[in-house]
């Protein structure tokens, strides 16, 4: 055999044809033993490239964005974030009402949310009897398969409603001495907008925070037993502390998924620009505020408005690489494509 | 002597496994009574029966009597909770609890109850890690993990943890099994002592440790009790040909 | 001391608690299925699903499909692509980088990554708002997604028919591609599909890139309509028809779209459930025309 293995390299995989064809010296095993290698190193780097396009690509995005965004952020430097009015005609844009929507919906949405969402994982994980774990799993995933515009509909439709007539004028009643129940009942405020995001981070933090528990190896709940515990005492002393960081990173991810979600909030919020503690004045979120002006906004606002959009993507960044790293800790499998699936 | 505990036509299931097979055996109260036999025997399984600590287990169903202190724990009305704090368990893999401290792991059964009066908590922790001889090595750092000591001090830890509810019966599944000589030696002395006030049934594959520390000895095949004695009977006598193949390393 | 009953009867009540808030997260999932519906079935006819405006939402329809195909064709083979490399190739420092990544973006904000496309593709390259802007958003969102079932379904795929073609002297791309994928191809077409259904009922994205239009749209560089888009504007009153005609069309379309997602993400899942067996059976006969081949 006069080829060598480093002159085969040379010539690379443009000649692959001809050198199957031409047998002559070279042993069919050299041949594809060559081919092979470079065929290997070729492909890992196209499929590398590809997988890292899409991170670059974000990446790249961003800083479009940011100077898509330039001239508000020059306009108004770091007051923007303090700002508190939004007026087209003055020219002048702040973004605190809508941080201050943003936080305020999403706070009611992890503070009824989260314990439905924890009670539900650990019936799931815990209490319920082995065949109807998967279908009922099955079911509240199908709560993260429902259009958020279609949540928003439903709200105005049939939540609206139940929230005026009855639920509004009760907490009015019995609450409105304090400063988040003041007001007119309307059936689009903070309150409709939070309870939708309370049931849009059911299916992910239900979910994650399930496997979570299943993660809990075994031996841990039949020390709890042993002792005498009651299933309750189980789950609170040798469950739920041991899985404690991962049912955290769950909230997390579901703190994230009600920062950003937008068209379920823009149809319920009411859409004012005042700051008002009170839940039941209408009010807006970082992300409604963009849905809703952002077909009449031009210029400054719209740079404004890209403002808002690299704010959030500052926030959902943090908050999901935090929620991530609490998970990896605990599980190193669960991916919460889509809700939880 | 006394009969502490006596399973009547025991039989466990997993699903369609059939794990004990009509299993009667009466475990004389104050002494060691070590279960023998080859992996897979349902020797854990029948422990497990004992303290009701098998029907956790997905698809597991009991089927028979046991009977502790003349009242059968599986009786309609007879309450798995209750039965538990009466027979503690300690497990092959130590399994301290560990979010809490040391102090904590030890008195997580007391604080079940209720108890919160320090002082009585204080004393039990001293007496159960005395009991379990890992006073004196962890006096210093009660507030440390449970996970933060060796191996051998967790399984300790876990027998202390046992121990501080007080039982009249501790059933051990071969504890020593993921320990070194070491460590197993302390661990059997310590049973040793613990012998004239608790009854103790252990779960061992160790036949020399079987000999080293039960005064009565179970065989177990195949599900099914095959001879149970005097240890010493057992193993220098046995009564049955599958004894004799077994604890003379003959087996099939 | 607390006494036993007591502690039974807590146990008895966190029990109940934990059963109600099941129910407590059945309620408005029944609740929005039973409104869809009631108010969506009476709108239901052929000219309702085949024209536009004041009589259908054809035209929303054929926009919806045509984005949801476009991202499709874009974002499948990249999420796949970088599914493959983070499950086969990815034991490494980029490997769990991108993969870290990949996580995180799967839980953006949609509207973020409409506004990220909008900054590249309408400012900076002057394109118009169009079905092709859309499906590059929703395609950025699908990415994650495939990528993440891809990474899981050929994960499941043993070890051991890895091993053993590159035994055979089979080079570790084709491995990768005829043995791998093709154990795995039930899980990465899957997840293809729950993504499709995801993106479909996008809406954020699309408000900031294809507008919206009352008319046919064909050509993937003009301003379109998409089912998602009109629930949003008829809901919100933004448009020609009367108020109570206009919600009417929303539920029309809201009974549209979602019997559309659903029924694409229950079937997809309820099939994939029995992915597991399939895939052992599928392992055998690989392992079988491996050994024949040696």
């Amino acid at each position: 055999m006069k080829c060598g293995d480093a002159n085969m390299n040379e010539r690379g995989t443009e000649e692959r044809g001809s050198l199957q064809k031409t047998r002559s010296g070279l042993s069919l095993a050299t041949v594809r033993k060559t081919l092979g290698r470079s065929g290997d190193r070729l492909f890992v780097y196209l499929v590398g490239l590809v997988a890292l396009s899409t991170l670059m690509l974000v990446w790249l995005l961003v800083a479009f964005m940011i100077s898509d965004s330039i001239e508000s952020i020059e306009e108004f430097g770091f007051g923007y974030l303090t700002g508190r009015t939004w007026e087209e005609q003055k020219g002048v844009y702040g973004a605190l009402p809508f941080i201050f929507g943003t936080l305020l919906t999403s706070a009611i949405a992890v503070a009824i949310g989260v314990p439905v969402s924890i009670g539900i994982a650990i019936y799931l994980s815990e209490l319920a009897p082995a065949w109807i774990r998967e279908p009922l799993s099955f079911v509240i995933e199908l709560l993260a398969a429902i259009p958020s515009v279609i949540y928003g509909l439903w709200a105005m439709g049939a939540l609206r409603p139940l929230l005026v007539n009855s639920v509004e004028p009760w907490l009015v009643k019995w609450f409105g001495w304090t400063p988040f129940f003041e007001g007119t009942p309307q059936g689009l405020d903070k309150l409709a907008a939070g309870l939708i995001l309370a049931i849009m981070i059911i299916p992910t933090v239900a979910s994650v925070s399930k496997e979570a528990l299943r993660a809990v190896p075994d031996s841990q709940r039949e020390a709890a037993l042993s002792l005498g515990a009651t299933r309750y005492e189980t789950t609170r002393m040798a469950v739920l502390t041991y899985a404690r960081s991962g049912i955290f990173g769950a909230c997390i991810l579901g703190l994230g998924r009600a920062f950003g979600e937008t068209m379920a909030v823009t149809m319920t919020i009411g859409n004012s620009n005042a700051i008002s503690w009170s839940l039941i004045d209408p009010g807006q979120t970082m992300a409604s505020l963009i849905a809703n002006r952002w077909g009449e906004a031009e210029g400054l606002q719209r740079a404004s408005l890209i403002e808002i959009g690299v704010i959030l993507f500052v926030i959902a960044l943090l908050v999901n690489v935090f929620a991530r790293l609490m998970l990896g800790r605990v599980l190193k499998s669960v991916h919460t494509t889509g809700g939880g699936l | 002597m006394e009969n502490k505990i006596v399973t009547e036509g025991l039989n466990a299931y997993f699903g369609d496994v059939h794990a004990v097979k009509g299993v009667d055996l009466a475990i004389p109260a104050n002494s060691i009574t070590a279960i023998i036999g080859p992996s897979g025997c349902g020797k854990s399984t029948l422990i497990r029966c004992m303290n009701r600590m098998h029907e956790v287990v997905k698809d597991a169903r009991v089927e028979g009597r046991v009977v502790i202190d003349g009242e059968d724990i599986y009786a309609p009305g007879s309450d798995a909770v209750e039965i538990r704090r009466k027979v503690g368990m300690v497990f092959q893999k130590p399994n301290p609890f560990p979010t809490m401290s040391i102090y904590d792991n030890v008195v997580a059964g007391l604080r079940l109850n209720g108890e919160r009066d320090w002082k009585r908590l204080d004393a039990a922790v001293e007496r159960s890690l005395k009991l379990a001889a890992l006073w004196e090595e962890v006096k210093g750092q009660l507030d440390a993990s449970g996970v933060s000591i060796s191996g051998g001090q967790q399984q300790r830890l876990c027998i202390a943890r046992a121990l501080a509810v007080e039982p009249e019966v501790l059933l051990l599944d071969e504890p020593c099994s993921a320990l070194d000589p070491i460590a197993t030696a302390k661990i059997e002395d310590l049973l040793f002592d613990l012998k004239n006030n608790f009854t103790i049934v252990i779960v061992t594959h160790n036949m020399q440790q079987a000999a080293r520390i039960s005064d009565f000895t179970a065989f177990m095949y195949l599900g099914e009790l095959v001879e149970f004695g005097i240890t010493k009977d057992l193993f220098e006598n046995p009564k049955e040909e599958l004894t004799e193949k077994y604890i003379t390393g003959r087996f099939g | 001391m607390r006494s036993h009953k007591l502690r039974k009867r807590v146990d008895m009540a966190a029990s109940l608690l934990a059963v109600g808030c099941v129910l407590v997260a059945l309620i408005p999932l029944v609740s929005i299925l039973v409104e869809v519906i009631r108010n969506g079935a009476p709108m239901l006819s052929w000219e309702f699903i085949t024209d536009r405006t004041t009589s259908g939402v054809g035209n929303a329809i054929l926009g919806s499909l045509q984005i949801v195909m476009y991202a499709a064709f874009i974002g499948l083979p990249v999420g796949i692509l970088t599914g493959i490399y983070i499950s086969e190739f990815g034991n490494n420092r980029m490997g769990s980088t991108i993969r870290f990544f990949n996580d995180v973006m799967a839980n953006f904000p949609s509207i973020v990554v409409g506004l990220l496309v909008y900054a590249m593709l309408i400012v900076y390259l002057g394109m118009t708002y169009s079905i092709i802007v859309a499906s590059v958003a929703l395609s950025i969102i699908m990415i994650p997604i495939v990528a993440n079932t891809t990474e899981e379904s050929l994960k499941m795929v043993p070890n051991s028919l890895r091993e053993g073609a590159l035994a055979l002297g089979v080079p570790r791309w084709r491995t990768v591609l005829k043995v791998v994928l093709s154990n795995g191809r039930s899980g990465v077409i899957t997840g293809a599909l729950l993504a499709v259904a995801r993106v479909a009922g996008e809406t954020a994205p699309l408000i900031l890139t294809t507008m919206f239009s009352y008319f046919w749209t064909v050509s993937p560089n003009e301003p379109s309509a998409a089912l998602p888009t009109l629930i949003f504007n008829y809901a919100m009153g933004y448009s020609s028809l009367t108020v109570d005609e206009a919600m009417r069309h929303a539920w029309g379309a809201a009974l549209v779209l979602i019997m559309l997602v659903l029924s694409l993400n229950v079937s997809v899942r309820l099939l994939s459930m029995r992915r597991f067996k399939k895939n052992h059976k599928g392992a055998r006969r690989w392992r079988t025309r491996l050994s024949l081949k040696a």
